[in-house]
């Protein structure tokens, strides 16, 4: 397996950078179907006759698997490279699918849970994290614009995924064209197969196509001492093991889990959110429910390309002032959405849409964040390691918005108002985010990986 | 290391595939999605 090494791929003279983006794309096109599980999920609770907390476990541990997995491999993906990453998590991840199949045609959900949570879970978290340090390396002059492209993959996974899967569930299901009509689970299981496959060749592709920089290259006309310009600009380099003892990678957790938490708490609830926000006196909403589609639709699409404007746009502005704007403005916006959001319809919209373009936003612009922070040296471990603020997050932002919720009534009968107490919470926790990331400075000396013209004298101790 | 340090020609065709490799169904996905989101408006 000496061919997926890392000095297999150090990329020789001419090698255009651009090809590195499509290769990370590759991956994370692939693992971004993890968002589009809802497509079968009312087929897999009628196949295994199981209630929809017991089919929401397959993607709430594949969830919990990919914080894990980034955490724990991310040491391991900065020191063998991205070919053998991408390549580990392409094996996992259509693992997990083949296993997952076989769970469905054996009628087994244990099986579902191993093959698809647990085995496509880790290449979740492999695959996420795979590209990121090879693509801040290829462009040190636009981090944020690169780690923006792959990560968008991520939020653009799940909108071909979606249509691709319903139409394969309709080509091998004879039933398809009944009234009322649900995938038997022969045709998910079917599905399954074939997106193991495909998954497969795709992230192949990105494997083989990916090149590392030779040590010491730069792009044409670079000047790294432009890029200091800033103060929270390191150019020295920080271990993953040191970055989590420092105040800053806390406080950065803290921004990534407040933004993170408070934009799960609109998506997890988009369609009945809408539509309770203009519901009318007789409890009939102005809202259809294939409008409210659509505005789901419309929220992935504000997700990915917040996901790239926003990390690019950080390049210019500064991460620190980006993350501002995330936190700050999103908590007007968010007040504004629980106060006046049940206006006009235009209006909601339009605020849902810009707060989950932040919510991507936050996503995309972290690793360039800790690359400012903590250098290249072993940045995808460290974002492995801040990957844990999206397990978190995505355990608190539900838990919060439905304990709120429960509160106020029984779904059907909730209005605008039922959504103030959680939006407000949403609002303290940006402002919380915001404090935390005033509160990031540059990280102290005394933490950085001795240069070859310094030596370190000691072994650092918890920042104070 | 020796066939990574052989200098290679910048291939304009190679970007081009492999752009399309991933912008196509990319490009798919967000035309299914705003196929969607025209309810919304409509």
């Amino acid at each position: 397996m000496g061919w997926l090494d890392r000095e297999r791929t150090i990329a020789p003279p001419g090698f255009n950078r651009w090809l590195v983006p499509p290769a990370a794309l590759a991956v994370h096109l692939c693992i971004g179907q993890a968002y589009a599980t809802s497509v079968y999920k009312t087929a897999l609770v009628k196949h295994f006759g199981a209630s929809l907390t017991e089919i929401g476990v397959i993607f709430s541990i594949a969830i919990v698997m990919l914080g894990l997995s980034a955490a724990i491999m991310g040491t391991w993906v900065d020191k063998n490279g991205p070919r053998k990453a991408m390549f580990t998590s392409a094996v996992f991840w259509a693992s997990g699918f083949l296993i997952g199949s076989l769970g469905i045609f054996s009628g087994q959900l244990w099986l579902v849970y191993l093959g698809y949570g647990f085995i496509g879970g880790i290449g979740l978290g492999i695959g996420y994290i795979s590209p990121v340090s090879t693509l801040i390396k290829w462009f040190p002059d636009r981090p944020g614009l690169a780690t923006g492209m792959a990560i968008m993959g991520f939020g653009g996974g799940a909108l071909i995924a979606s249509p691709v899967s319903t139409a394969l569930l309709k080509m091998y299901d004879p039933n398809s064209g009944a009234k009322g009509w649900v995938a038997n689970g022969d045709s998910v299981g079917k599905l399954f197969l074939t997106l193991a496959v495909v998954y497969l060749a795709y992230m192949m592709f990105g494997a083989f196509t990916i090149k590392v920089p030779a040590e010491g290259w730069k792009p044409a006309g670079f000047d790294p001492a432009k890029v200091k310009t800033a103060t929270l600009v390191t150019a020295d380099n920080v271990s993953a093991r040191n970055a989590v003892k420092t105040r800053q990678f806390w406080l950065v957790w803290i921004v990534l889990f407040c933004n993170v938490t408070a934009g799960i708490g609109i998506l997890e609830q988009a369609a009945p959110m809408i539509q309770d926000f203009f519901r009318q006196p007789d409890g009939v909403s102005l809202v259809s429910a294939g409008v409210a589609s659509g505005f789901v639709g419309l929220l992935s699409i504000g997700n990915m390309s917040g996901r790239f404007a926003w990390s690019a746009t950080s390049d210019v502005t500064g991460r620190k002032r980006i993350y501002m704007l995330f936190l700050g403005v999103g908590a007007v916006l968010y007040t504004v959405l629980a106060l006046a959001g049940s206006t006009t319809t235009v209006l909601y919209v339009a605020l849902a849409f810009v707060i989950i373009s932040f919510y991507g936003g936050g996503f995309a612009t972290v690793p360039a964040y800790l690359r400012d922070l903590f250098g290249t040296f072993q940045v995808g471990a460290i974002h492995g390691r801040l990957l844990t603020a999206w397990s978190a997050a995505g355990i608190a932002g539900p838990l919060i918005v439905n304990a709120f919720l429960d509160a106020q009534g029984k779904p059907g009968q909730l209005t605008a108002e039922s959504y103030q107490p959680a939006l407000l919470t949403m609002v303290g926790l940006l402002v919380i985010g915001f404090i935390a990331n005033l509160l990031v400075k540059p990280v102290d000396a005394r933490f950085h990986e001795p240069r070859p013209d310094r030596v370190r004298s000691e072994e650092p101790a918890l920042e104070a | 290391m020796s066939t990574a340090q052989t200098p290679v020609k910048p291939s304009t065709g190679k970007l081009v595939i492999a752009w399309a490799l991933v912008g196509v169904p990319l490009a798919y996905g967000v035309s299914e999605t705003l196929t969607r989101v025209a309810a919304l408006f409509g």
